[in-house]
This record gives C-alpha cells, structure tokens and sequence, in this order.
C-alpha cells in the first residue's frame, strides 16, 4: 500500500497538462463559433436572412482548412483539456462534411415546408462544434460539455417544425430522454472521478492499477454509468426506444443529421473511453460483444415490418451502430481503424439516401410511405437508380463503400479470434437485405396509383447527391487513401 | 462569548426559522420570501466559516436568480394559497416521506457524531485548508486550469437560449401548410398559447 501511494505521487508528476493557452487548437472551432455569431445577428437584419445557408457554408470550409491545417500535428494545450490528434482531427473533418451535406439538404427543403428561418443553420453550426468539442479531448468534463453544446440545438432542431403535431413530439421525446441519459453520464463521470481523483482520461491510465486496487466498484460503477449515457446516443438497444419516433418525427434533413452526426462522434467518444482510458478494465470485451449482437439483431429484426421509409432507416441505423460496436468489442488499432472508416462510409451513403427521401418529401402531401416509392423508376429514373445504389450500400453489396467498411470490421473481428460474433453480424447483414430491397423492388416493381407533383430538383440537392454517389462508388473502387486516412486516425497521446 | 459564536447563534437559528415557517405557510409566495430568508442566514455561516466566494454565490445564485424564477413561476400559474391542497396522500408517498427523512436523519446523526468524535473509526469531517473557497483559488481554477470548460459553458447557455428563443417565438409562417397541418386541434392550441 505504502508502495504504491509513493508510485502514485511519481506519476502524478508526470507533466499531463501543457498549460499553453494554445488557440491554434480550437481554431476550427471557433470559425464556426464565428459563423454562427453572424447568423444569429440577422436576427436584427432580417433582409439579410438569405444569406444565412452561405455564411454557414464559407463558416464549415474555414474551419475545415483549419481542421486540415491540424492533421499530423499532435498537441495537447489548455491545461491538458484540449488534445489534437489524427482520431480527433479524422473525426472533425467528417463532422464537417456531415454538416455542410446536411444543410444543403435542408435548405430547400425548409424553405419548401415554409419553416426556414436562419437559427436552424445558426444552431447546425453550433451542434457541429460540439461534436469537434467531444472528440478533441480525454477528459471527461470536456467530453461531457461538448455532448451538452451537441446535443441542445439537436432538441431544438428536432422539433423545429413547430406546427407539425410529430414533430412536436420527436423534439419532445428527444429531449426527455436526452436529459435523462446525460443525467447518467454525469453520475458515471463522478464515479470516476470520486474513484481516481481526475476527470483526466491520460491520468486515469497512468494510475490505473492503484485506482482499481483502492477503489475497483465505483470506478466499475462509473464506466457501467458512462456506457449508458453514450448508449443512448449512439442508439445502442436497450436504449434505443426514441429512436424510431424522433427519427420519424423530425424534419427530415434533422433526421439525416441525427443519423450520423450525433452517432459518430458518440463513437468517437466511445473509443476513446473505452478503448484508451478503460482499456485495461476487464468484462468490457463481453459487455460490448452482447451489446453488439444486441443492437444488429434488434435493429435489422424491428426494421423488416416498418411501412414508413423513415422508421425503416431509423431502425436501420440501429443495426449499424451494432456493426460498429462489433469494432469496440473487438479493440486494437486495426478495430479503431476499421470503426473510422465504416463512419466515414455510412455517413456518405446514409446522408444520400436521406437526401433522396428528402427531395421525395418536398413533394406536397409526402410522407415517406414506402407506397409513395412505387412506380418510382418510370417517373424518375435517375433518382430511383441512385436511390437502389445508395440501399445496396446500406446492404453491404460489393461493390459499394458499405461492402468495404463492413468487411474491415469484420477481417478485424476474425483476426482476433471473434469467430462466433463475425458469424451472427455477418447472418444480419443478410438480414437486412430483404428490407432495403424491398425499396428497390417498390420503386422498380410496383405500379403506382395517383399522382404527386414532380420532385423540385434544386442545384443544392443535386451537389449532395453527386457527393454522396462519388463517396460511395468511388471508395468503394478505390478505398486505398480513405483506408490510409482512417489507419493513420489514432490516438496518439503526449 | 465572541462576537463570532453570536453571529453564528443568530444566523444558526434564523436559518432554521426560515426553513420551517417556509415549509408551514399556506401561500406560495411567502413561502419564497421565507427561503430567501433561511439562504441568506446559510449564506452568513459560509462567510463565518472563511467560504466567502461560496456565501455570495449563495445569495446571488440562490436568492436572487432562482428565487425569483420561483416567484415568475407561481405568479404564471396564478397560485394564491387558497387551492385545494388534496385531502389525504396515497401510502406510499407517505412512506417514501418518512423514510427519506429518516435518511436525512441518519445523515444528520452522522456527521454529528463525527464531530463529537473526530476517532471512531471513520475519517468524519475535517476543515478544508483556510484558503479553500476563497475567490483568489475559486478564480484560478475558473481562469486557469479550467478556463477551456468554462468558455465552453457559455456556449451551452447561448444555445440553451437560442433555442429557447426559437421554440418560444412566433412561428414565421401564418398561411397553413398542407403538408404538415393534418391536426386543426393542435394548430389552434398553438395560436392561443402565442396570442
């Protein structure tokens, strides 16, 4: 015992905490930070209210230079609250590419619904830092703040259809059990801190066994607690249940949003945690391999009876965050890789798909039934032909980027001896080919009855598609740079 | 006896004061005003045991902003002290009562006792180092090791009211909107909440 303290007091002198107020590591942040500033004061200048979506957009591309600016260059500053690395960074850039496909989405989809107003793109920018928040720091507090800044104008976004009765209800449910789940994570993150003495992940792995000799349950306790608050965001089953409600309810763009924004960097964070700071706690492997099994099998089960587009892809996203907690369970430098790249490929073709439904919406009287796809083909055969490409993606048909990102996954999961876990994802994979054929075959195969007005195409959607249609043939062909970015995003810590 | 235990007598037994008559009042507003009383005698003890930054926050925080958020909610909902407060409580709100009191209780009995008897057994409350608490160390906290998080925070209020503003405001668009409005009920309910 004795032993020990004196062995803790050497490591705490360990020098964790550059002090340097170092604002070249936030300056990504802080473009967008600035962005959203100037988009809130068009509050007073209403005729200057169009201009918002641009000043959003030259706001995402200066803090994506700044982002670049960053990769390769690993820093810790702020007093050992800010630390830059090749995860970090890989992460910022695709929060930055989510969000500025999303509000390309969304523009003209909002101004169609008559429910514009410039705060949705000030409060896409501020959600988007906050993500940049989280996965650029190992300490909890950080992490915790950074989830709040994310997740607040997400609830707001969320219901910003204001005269939709289901809109309403997804900001509302979101926000309850938001508020609950975070509720979680802060009681996790003051076991932790109550059992180590800091909210520093760094610190926590360098004092890690004479933590878990003196204090082994509320360390254990607080891990159990963080795991379910980013559960909850990562819509993780058993803490998926607003999942198809939110998703449903909210404007379609915002669901986009949510389906890969929000999830990713609750994966950022979630490697982070519990691939760096908890690695050496045991019982994680089992912990997350049920919970990987868990969350493909429900999601791809509850996915194959849904009639509504929207629920189907909620459910869907379900079963992919189980694909990718397979890389938790699995660990090691080739998982983290392989879960970076399968986020980076789900969020190009999920985003496509998205925009597809979303330009279907903009239709008046739409509302993503899977009976309004039928005839599809014959009406729009550019747009249907995307669409098919964008579910055999979803699927994990070569040779789409999905196929890719979920053969690394899998190779990873092999390669350490998950033969059995390699099994049932792979047998859920399968699964779920019936439910996304099943748009192909409504849009190819079904006659349609009636009429909707056609889809206004606008250059904005267009872009997005074009985007989304090149990341995911294009990876797909030729994945070697992507798959060296993703190999090179490690943690790296000073 | 020194000036210091008076004052602390005094502030001791108006805290206490105002906690009970805060719970024994029948209208809500008064209730407030009593609270305020009972924080601002806490808010003398913290001052007394060297806690300055923490004793004015107490009264700032405490008894300015949420009192008053207290006062803004009982004057919305229009309550006078004259509702009807429900004949009896169902037994298991009356058990969880006893026994959450009972725990404070304990509690209460605990640290006590572990003042009369700073060695038996447990660790027991010990005095924090004289500077603890003091705005020189609450401030090199906030602006130094902590400044990152701190900067962070505003942002989460500015979003918490931006969002506010937008959920609270006006909805631009006053034609209906065939697509969205299939609930004429609901679409009412919202224009009789913002006229």
């Amino acid at each position: 015992m004795g032993d020990e303290v004196v062995a803790l007091e050497y490591e705490k002198m360990i020098d964790f905490t550059s002090a340097s107020i170092n604002f070249e590591l936030i300056y990504s942040e802080i473009s967008l930070l600035v962005a959203a500033f100037l988009i809130l004061l068009t509050a007073f200048q209403r005729h200057l209210a169009r201009l918002a979506p641009l000043v959003a957009l030259v706001g995402i591309a200066v803090s994506f230079y700044f982002a670049l600016q960053q990769w390769g260059n690993q820093m810790s500053g702020f007093f050992g609250m800010i630390t830059c690395d090749d995860f970090g960074t890989a992460f910022k850039l695709l929060f930055l590419v989510v969000a500025a496909l999303t509000l390309l989405i969304a523009h003209r989809f909002l101004i169609v619904k008559r429910i514009g107003s410039p705060e949705f793109y000030a409060l896409l920018l501020v959600s988007t830092m906050g993500m940049m928040v989280m996965a650029n720091t190992t300490d909890l507090l950080v992490m915790f703040l950074g989830l709040e800044i994310m997740s607040v104008p997400l609830y707001v976004m969320a219901g910003y259809a204001r005269r939709s009765l289901a809109s309403n209800e997804a900001g509302i449910k979101y926000f309850i059990m938001g508020a609950f789940a975070s509720a979680f994570l802060l009681l996790g993150i003051a076991f932790v801190f109550g059992a180590s003495g800091t909210t520093d992940l760094r610190q926590i792995v360098a004092d890690y066994s004479f933590i878990v000799s003196n204090f082994q349950n509320y360390l254990y306790a607080g891990a159990a607690l963080i795991l379910i608050g980013f559960g909850f965001k990562i819509a993780a089953v058993p803490f998926h249940a607003w999942v198809p409600d939110v998703y449903q309810g909210a404007p379609t763009p915002v669901t986009a949003f949510f389906s890969v924004g929000p999830k990713a960097a609750g994966f950022a964070v979630m490697l982070r945690v519990f691939l760096f700071g908890f690695e050496q706690m045991g019982m994680l492997t089992e912990l997350f391999w049920v919970l990987a099994v868990l969350t493909m099998t429900v999601g791809n089960v509850l996915a194959l009876r849904q009639d509504n587009v929207k629920r189907m892809l909620a459910y869907s996203s379900i079963a992919h965050a189980g694909y990718i907690l397979v890389a938790l369970c699995v660990g090691g430098n080739d998982a983290i890789s392989a879960a970076v790249f399968y986020l980076l490929a789900y969020a190009m073709f999920n985003l496509g798909a998205f925009a597809v439904i979303v330009l279907l919406e903009t239709r008046s009287g739409c509302k993503s039934d899977f009976s309004e796809l039928s005839g599809l083909s014959s009406s729009a055969p550019y747009l249907s032909a995307v669409l098919a490409l964008f579910m055999f993606a979803l699927a994990g048909f070569p040779p789409t980027v999905g196929f890719l990102g979920k053969f690394y996954i899998f190779s990873a999961a092999i390669k350490s001896g998950y033969i059995l876990l390699t099994v049932i994802g792979v047998m859920n994979s399968f699964l779920s080919v019936y439910y996304y054929l099943r748009i192909v075959k409504t849009s190819y195969f079904e006659k349609f009855e009636g009429t909707f007005a056609p889809a206004p195409y606008s250059p904005a959607i267009m872009v997005v598609l074009f985007i989304t249609v090149i990341g995911t043939l294009g990876l797909g062909f030729f994945p070697d740079r992507v798959l060296e970015f993703s190999q090179s995003a490690l943690f790296a810590f000073l | 006896m020194n000036l210091d235990t008076i004052i602390f007598a005094i502030s001791a037994v108006v805290a206490v004061f105002g906690a009970v008559m805060m719970i024994g009042q029948r209208n809500p507003v008064a209730s407030v005003l009593y609270m305020i009383v009972s924080l601002v005698a806490q808010a003398v003890l913290y001052i007394q045991l060297g806690a300055l930054f923490l004793g004015a926050v107490l009264i700032i925080v405490y008894a300015g902003a949420i009192m008053v958020l207290f006062l803004f909610v009982i004057m919305l909902l229009n309550l006078r002290g004259r509702e009807d407060l429900g004949a009896g409580s169902p037994l298991v709100s009356k058990v969880t009562k006893f026994v959450v009191a009972g725990l404070f209780v304990l509690e209460l009995g605990f640290v006590v006792w572990s003042g009369v008897f700073p060695d038996s057994g447990s660790t027991g409350i010990q005095s924090s180092a004289s500077e603890f608490g003091s705005v020189k160390v609450v401030a090199e906290l906030i602006f130094m090791k902590y400044l990152y998080p701190f900067e962070l925070a505003s942002i989460l209020l500015l979003a918490a009211i931006v969002g506010a503003v937008v959920m609270a405001g006006r909805a631009a668009v006053t034609e209906t909107d065939e697509s969205d409005d299939d609930d004429p009920v609901k679409e009412q309910t919202v224009d009789e909440v913002h006229d």
